[in-house]
């Protein structure tokens, strides 16, 4: 199975990237954007076959490396085969 | 004093951190490599500037769970003076060592510059060369430097003495080139052994370099140390 993570950063961290590349789009003339906020995607392959159990170990994994809990969350989805 | 500097695949202030540490130590400085486990008996552990991993993941996320970096922790907790410089300072917040977050400048560009500091303390080895108030010369050079922190941990901060340095003018009134909230551009732990900066002092240690600002704190450190 694999998980796939978000990272983004918390409401109310200023994102300065998502910040610019919403400028970006309003100059490209794409008019009807109200916010941008940038992230990461990771995708993990995963041995194990217990979705429970996955998840579980995929959380450590993010409160340990993949996301700084200071200014980011993250949502994890697992998904069989 | 004897010195130890941590080096990791894509540090690069390693050597320039290693002869200022000589200079004023006058004895020789270790360097470890982050594949090691053990560091050598030493009153002082220097992790340098640079881009450890590539800035992988996030600046200094990968080096803060190096081998080597357990035993930082370790020696921190047990008093040893631990000196994080730019990509340093960023590890040792992402190993806990440190509050806070360093984020991406506000001004999205890398900025490589002199810029001023007020020294805020000088209760800290690492800072007692200077006089309190003093205003430094120092380089900046980084993408992430802009230091992020909840604010009831930014009022922790300045209310147990622990901002060593903030960003200033040449006369020392407020400046902020990264965004940096209360413009802080080093702080210490709770305890006051381990500092965190995003300017690099080792690049202004000798006259021959345009300035030699950053003696004070090498200084500092051997006579507090030897």
């Amino acid at each position: 199975m694999k998980a796939k993570v978000h990272v983004t950063l918390k409401e109310g961290v200023l994102d300065p990237q998502g910040k610019a590349v919403r400028q970006a789009l309003g100059s490209l003339g794409f008019g009807g954007v109200e916010g941008v906020r940038q992230g990461k995607f990771i995708e993990i392959d995963l041995a194990w076959t217990d979705a429970a159990k996955a998840r579980d170990e995929v959380e450590a994994m993010c409160r340990q490396l993949l996301a700084n809990t200071v200014i980011e969350k993250y949502s994890i989805e697992i998904v069989e085969g | 004093m004897k010195a130890a500097v941590i080096v990791f695949p894509g540090s690069n202030c390693d050597r320039d951190l290693r002869l200022a540490l000589e200079r004023s130590s006058g004895g020789p400085v270790e360097m470890v490599w982050h594949g090691d486990t053990d560091i050598p008996d030493v009153d002082l552990i220097a992790v340098p500037g640079g881009f450890s991993y590539g800035d992988y993941l996030r600046s200094g996320a990968m080096a803060a769970h190096s081998p080597v970096l357990r035993e930082v922790v370790a020696r921190a907790n047990k008093g040893v003076p631990v000196l994080g410089i730019c990509n340093g300072f960023q590890i040792l917040t992402e190993a806990g060592l440190l509050p806070g977050v360093l984020m991406r400048n506000a001004g999205l560009k890398f900025i490589c510059r002199d810029v001023y500091l007020r020294v805020e303390t000088t209760e800290a080895p690492f800072t007692q060369g200077y006089g309190k108030g003093q205003v430094i010369r120092i380089p900046i050079a980084h993408l992430d430097g802009n230091y992020f922190t909840d604010d009831d941990t930014l009022k922790r901060l300045a209310g147990e003495d622990r901002v060593a340095f903030r960003y200033c003018d040449a006369d020392g009134g407020a400046a902020n080139p990264n965004g940096s909230r209360d413009r802080i551009a080093g702080i210490l732990n709770e305890r006051g052994n381990v500092l965190g900066m995003m300017p690099h002092p080792e690049r202004l240690a000798d006259p021959m370099l345009g300035g030699a600002d950053g003696v004070a704190m090498f200084d500092g450190l051997a006579a507090a140390l030897s």
